[in-house]
């Protein structure tokens, strides 16, 4: 069964194409990873799902209802949204605000009561539940932000960039907390945070000006598209001769090469479309360059570099 | 849809705020003094003034008038200075902070949002008015005698319609921006406009103003009512919520 349909969406700012005949299908219980880099239209997509902005064209459906349509609506029941930045009633505390939420979807007081329990522990604001919001910590707000979007238990549960101001303890929680609503809810997650996406997701949509680059099963996504990677690190102070080694490459890269990029300061991974060219000569390049070499290997590909090349191969044929 | 959880909110939040507070006192507060301005405004002037004794002379002895005169001055300024102070932020700043957003992807209905926080500040404005009105009335009992209290709650109520137009074209205001400052500069406008269209002649008859003058003749039990007056005020009222509603429903959040 498919939970969220969407079929040649359309959205303009001006002369600005926020999305592009945007089409996607979602499983009902499958964890969506919703991947673009900054501007792609994932947070006008989800907007317009929640039905907080209008299409300019095409449709969308969340279990089968069309939320482009008069009566959209009635989807707002079965769903629970996370904000990018979840904003809430500073006078309010974290119980008090659960609850509000709880007599907007119209729960029982009883309901209520477990349900504000039940979410302030699985958030980890049990202590801070007395707390005026006002006072919270940017990664409070967050949790909170998670719990008040599964007061109702949604059917979908819609979340834009969710842990990107978590810092890496509560992102381990929260993409722990999504992992276990696997087969519970839809998730459909936005992101731009690939490893997270990676860690969490089952299925993954790539999407690159507002028109979806590649929808597929993560695994297949990773053995379909994957090309060989290269990782080459260097010697701790390395990390400016390394960069500009890295850049000098980016200006003038030899055929073979796809991309490089710093998977951090001191790593560097070669995305490569001729194997046995990269083999023959990217050793002699890294020799011949002025950082200091710790390590060279052959890796896994992993989302990000699958992401890279299907982002580029699309503008470049664009 | 699920309008009661959102009239919970707004008088919870108008508590929280003290906004129900301040307002109730600033109203009652202006309810009690405005008798015992008018009756001791003669007494001021002769004790302040150099040559305060003539000037007494030349002014009539107060009354009870002076006393409903007062009251209607001081609680229709503040009032709406109450008004557009509470109302101007009601919506733009739920929408420029983002909660607008978050409350409104639930099955909240726009309109529901706009009514809950239109009908909070109704509340506080009755409840404030009740109060100012007790107020008034015991102290002009008190220092000029007896009033009609049908008269007085005939009054009372027409400067809640009053005040009502003042919330309902703020919250209106509120609605189109997302800046509060901007949406009290709006709303001030509106009022301007109201004011200088109750000076023109045959159109001013039908100004919010003139419910206000026909207030007055309530308290002193004279004048004719002024019906065209009210029924624009009432349709004020409800256009201002049902235009905000309209514009609400089609802005994107």
């Amino acid at each position: 069964m498919i939970a969220v349909r969407i079929e040649g969406l359309r959205k303009s700012f001006g002369r600005v194409k926020a999305l592009d005949d945007l089409s996607l299908a979602v499983e009902a219980g499958s964890v969506f990873g919703f991947l673009g880099p900054n501007g792609a239209g994932k947070t006008t997509a989800i907007r317009i799902l929640t039905g907080l902005a209008r299409a300019h064209g095409g449709q969308a459906w969340l279990n089968g209802i069309d939320v482009t349509a008069r009566g959209g609506r009635r989807a707002a029941s079965q769903i629970g949204y996370l904000p990018q930045d979840p904003a809430f009633y500073p006078w309010m505390t974290a119980g008090e605000m659960l609850d509000h939420v709880g007599r907007v979807f119209g729960l029982p007081g009883g309901e209520r009561r477990s349900r504000t329990a039940a979410l302030l522990k699985l958030s980890g604001l049990e202590e801070a539940a007395r707390r005026r919001i006002g006072g919270f910590s940017g990664g409070m707000k967050q949790r909170l932000g998670i719990a008040q979007a599964l007061v109702n238990r949604p059917a979908i549960l819609l979340l834009d960039e969710p842990v990107s101001s978590l810092d890496p303890f509560g992102r381990k929680e929260l993409l722990d907390l999504i992992d276990g609503l696997r087969g519970q809810c839809t998730v459909f997650m936005s992101s731009h945070i690939l490893a997270d996406v990676e860690r969490v997701c089952d299925t993954v949509g790539i999407i690159d000006r507002g028109r979806l680059v590649v929808q597929s099963p993560k695994k297949d996504l990773l053995e379909q598209f994957a090309a060989p990677v290269f990782e080459a690190a260097a010697d701790r102070g390395q990390e400016e001769a390394l960069k500009a080694w890295v850049d000098g490459l980016k200006a003038g890269p030899p055929p073979w090469l796809d991309s490089v990029v710093l998977a951090d300061e001191l790593t560097a991974r070669f995305l490569v479309n001729s194997l046995e060219a990269a083999k023959r000569q990217l050793p002699e390049l890294l020799l011949s360059s002025s950082f200091v070499l710790s390590r060279y290997e052959m890796v896994r590909p992993s989302l990000e570099d699958v992401f890279l090349k299907l982002v580029k191969q699309r503008r470049a044929g664009s | 849809m699920n309008f009661g959880a959102a009239l919970r909110k707004e008088l919870l939040e108008q508590l929280r705020s003290y906004r129900m507070l301040i307002t109730a006192v600033v109203l009652t507060l202006f309810g009690l003094l405005s008798p015992i301005i008018a009756r001791y405004t003669p007494d001021i002037i002769r004790l302040a003034l150099p040559q305060g004794e003539e000037i007494t002379k030349l002014i009539p002895p107060p009354s009870a008038a002076d006393s409903v005169a007062q009251y209607l001055k001081n609680i229709t300024q503040f009032g709406v200075l109450l008004a557009l102070l509470m109302a101007m932020g009601l919506v733009a700043q739920e929408k420029d902070k983002g909660t607008a957003a978050l409350m409104l992807s639930k099955p909240l209905g726009r309109s529901a949002f706009l009514l809950a926080k239109f009908c909070s500040l109704a509340l506080t404005f009755t409840l404030s008015i009740v109060l100012a009105g007790a107020a008034g009335y015991y102290y002009t009992l008190v220092l000029f005698g007896p009033m009609d209290p049908g008269g007085w709650l005939g009054l009372n109520g027409l400067v809640l319609v009053f005040l009502l137009v003042y919330v309902s074209l703020t919250l209106l205001c509120s609605t189109l921006t997302k800046s509060q400052v901007l949406a009290g500069g709006l709303a001030t406008g509106v009022w301007m406009i109201l004011s200088l269209v109750g000076a023109l002649p045959g159109i001013g008859d039908y100004s919010p103003r003139q419910v206000i003058g026909w207030a007055a003749a309530l308290g002193t039990g004279g004048s004719p009512a002024q019906w065209p007056a009210l029924a624009f005020s009432l349709a004020l009222i409800v256009g201002g919520l049902a235009g905000a509603c309209v514009l609400f429903n089609r802005q994107e959040l």
